[in-house]
């Protein structure tokens, strides 16, 4: 009989060291009681709509409609909430959580640096003082957004362990937390890691659907016939998919990072071809070899370089509710380009792999089907490697 | 009693870390023959994980060293089964959750009783989720060990009352690695593990010397050191072996004065 705190299926629960347990034993108190707290709900509401630009918009995408000349679609713009991701929306509940439970530290992992902005933004705006943990590949992938976490007032520490990108610098946060927990609450940026962290970031980030659900009901009348959303940890798409796992009717497609192919060694897309493991405070689907060692994995977006999945998808995988698609590198940056070109929308990277698989599929629908792409975040960040990709060199 | 709570009757246990395969199997077989014997009462045998979450960069290393040199747990376990042939020490794994898991927890099990490894310790498998792998354990007569740390607090009854072998206290917050003072006051935690049981205690994390070793074995029934004998291996490579056997008699001394 395995622990049940935290599980969705077989997966989740909390395989973290026994010096962590009473530190998430008392996240899972505080969340508890805040969660059913009006006071605490109307200022993260006040937050999230005065602060972070929400409700964020469901844009119906003419052109890139009429140019793929099936499927209506519309995109969900949390590319324009402020700090230029959905990552805020999960940031801004965790750091008021943390800042009700007595802490004055956030510490954060990020990979394409989002999240870490994220936190940082949360960390200035509520006097916290905060260290982001960043993957030193990533770093210069990512230098502007390394740049904005120190214009912020933030440490940003490169690490430098293993492939030193986000799976290291999550492992690096885990240490950190271990090391000062009374002070310092680690602001997970996905929904994954030990219970409670899924059901709380799933929580902050299920807005995205709340509003997309109602958005659509007032626009069209009724609900979208599929969701897609990208799949790293699966925080915007858990966010995406979560008030509509109810009905059946909506297919809910998570886009995964293929990298240069599922065939190949160097790919991050773990549904696809990962297999039951342990790592990281979960139990979920992971890329690993014969013996349970992580695969170094390999994306070309550093938000969905990650070797696991966030537990519930992993789930939902099993009991058939949502589907997992991988989507390589060259049909990201396709997308990338071809959703700038159309809409004048430079989306993430990362978020360019859902656009990517809608280009795939919105030209064998009818006319009369709807899908909403969720645009998890902006692309200014990632224009600098996708010139390189394209042979391009730009200096930022 | 089983084979690692009897390590604990001849007086203050000293038990030696050291990673498999760092910097291969043949050197890790002599470093453990020359612990025994020098005195180590009880040795850890590291099988390397790709991302060790608990430790510091001194076992991070050894880790990445071990498994750049191509060990694998098929390798480790066929090693240790030869080193039965002469060795009696009691030994224990010390490996991530996710290396048993994938090996299948019952197979991993048995195999252990089969090649007599006496114990197994998981740092990221807590009492919330041990019915996974202690009864198992139990089942092929292998303790499946727990681990008590500085912030365990309203756990330590719950915790003690279920433990196997031995407890294993945490010394300080943190990762493993040497610390030049440990702050936590371990007298305090050892006391409410006694009100709880009488099963040996040994503390680690961060015990660098004989004189830090000689203080925490006043506390409990014996001392773990890790990092400051995978330091002594990364320095020494294939010749470390005489200087691990060396190390190990000065911190036996210093733990039995």
């Amino acid at each position: 009989m395995t622990n049940q705190a935290g599980r969705f299926g077989v997966h989740g629960g909390q395989y973290i060291p026994e010096t962590l347990m009473n530190a998430v034993n008392e996240l899972e108190q505080a969340y508890n009681f805040y969660k059913n707290d009006p006071a605490f709900q109307a200022e993260l509401s006040d937050l999230l709509n005065n602060y972070a630009n929400r409700p964020s918009r469901l844009y119906f995408a003419r052109k890139l409609t009429e140019t793929l000349g099936g499927a209506k679609i519309y995109l969900k713009r949390e590319d324009l909430n402020h700090t230029g991701a959905h990552k805020i929306n999960n940031v801004l509940g965790q750091a008021l959580l943390a800042k009700k439970m007595g802490k004055t530290r956030l510490i954060a992992e990020t990979g394409a640096g989002q999240h870490g902005v994220a936190t940082a933004t949360a960390a200035a705006l509520m006097g916290m003082e905060c260290v982001v943990f960043m993957g030193e590949e990533d770093t210069k992938r990512q230098a502007l957004n390394v740049y904005r976490m120190r214009l912020l007032g933030s440490d940003v520490i490169p690490v430098t362990t293993g492939t030193a990108t986000l799976k290291d610098a999550v492992s690096e946060a885990m240490r950190e937390w271990t090391t000062r927990i009374s002070d310092t609450h680690y602001c997970l940026g996905s929904v994954m890691g030990p219970h409670p962290f899924p059901t709380i970031v799933r929580d902050f980030q299920a807005v995205i659907s709340r509003e997309i659900r109602a958005q659509m009901l007032t626009l069209e009348g009724r609900l979208p016939d599929a969701v897609l959303a990208c799949v790293g940890g699966g925080s915007n798409a858990i966010g995406s998919f979560y008030h509509f796992i109810p009905d059946k009717s909506v297919r809910l497609i998570g886009c995964e990072a293929a990298g240069r192919g599922i065939d190949t060694f160097e790919t991050a897309a773990t549904v696809n071809t990962g297999r039951l493991g342990i790592f990281h405070g979960m139990k979920s689907y992971f890329c690993q070899d014969e013996y349970g060692q992580i695969a170094p994995v390999y994306s070309i977006s550093a938000g969905l370089d990650y070797p696991g999945v966030g537990p519930e998808h992993a789930w939902l995988h099993d009991i058939g509710r949502a589907e997992y698609v991988p989507v390589t590198d060259d049909e990201a940056v396709e997308a990338f380009e071809f959703l700038s070109k159309t809409e004048g929308i430079i989306p993430a990277i990362e978020s360019a792999h859902a656009v990517a698989h809608a280009m795939k599929i919105a030209p064998q629908m009818d006319k009369n089907r709807i899908i909403v792409i969720t645009v998890s975040g902006r692309g200014d960040k990632d224009c600098a490697a996708i010139a390189r990709y394209r042979g391009e060199d730009i200096h930022e | 009693m089983s084979k690692i709570a009897a390590a604990f009757q001849g007086g203050k246990a000293f038990i030696p870390f050291i990673t498999c395969g760092d910097p291969d199997l043949e050197t890790t077989g002599k470093i453990v023959r020359e612990a025994a014997a020098n005195g180590a009462d009880l040795i850890e045998l590291g099988i390397p994980f790709s991302d060790p979450t608990a430790e510091g960069p001194v076992i991070q290393s050894a880790n990445i060293r071990a498994l750049s040199g191509g060990v694998t747990t098929d390798r480790i376990l066929e090693f240790v089964r030869t080193l039965r042939q002469d060795v009696t020490v009691p030994l224990c794994f010390m490996t991530y959750a996710n290396v048993v898991f994938s090996y299948g927890i019952e197979r991993f099990a048995k195999k252990c009783a089969e090649i007599g490894v006496d114990g197994i310790i998981l740092p990221d498998v807590p009492y919330e989720e041990k019915d996974e792998f202690a009864p198992v354990c139990q089942q092929y007569g292998v303790d499946f060990i727990s681990l008590i740390a500085p912030t365990s607090e309203d756990r330590i009854a719950m915790i003690a009352k279920e433990a196997a072998g031995f407890i294993y206290v945490v010394s300080s917050l943190g990762v493993t690695g040497e610390r030049a003072q440990i702050q936590t006051d371990l007298t305090a935690v050892m006391q409410k593990i006694r009100e709880n049981t009488q099963i040996p205690c040994a503390i680690g994390f961060g015990i660098s010397g004989p004189e830090q070793a000689h203080d925490m074995a006043q506390l409990a029934d014996g001392v773990i050191v890790g990092s400051a004998i995978v330091k002594r291996i990364g320095e020494n490579g294939r010749d470390a072996a005489p200087v691990v056997g060396a190390f190990v008699r000065e911190m036996k001394q210093a733990i039995t004065k």
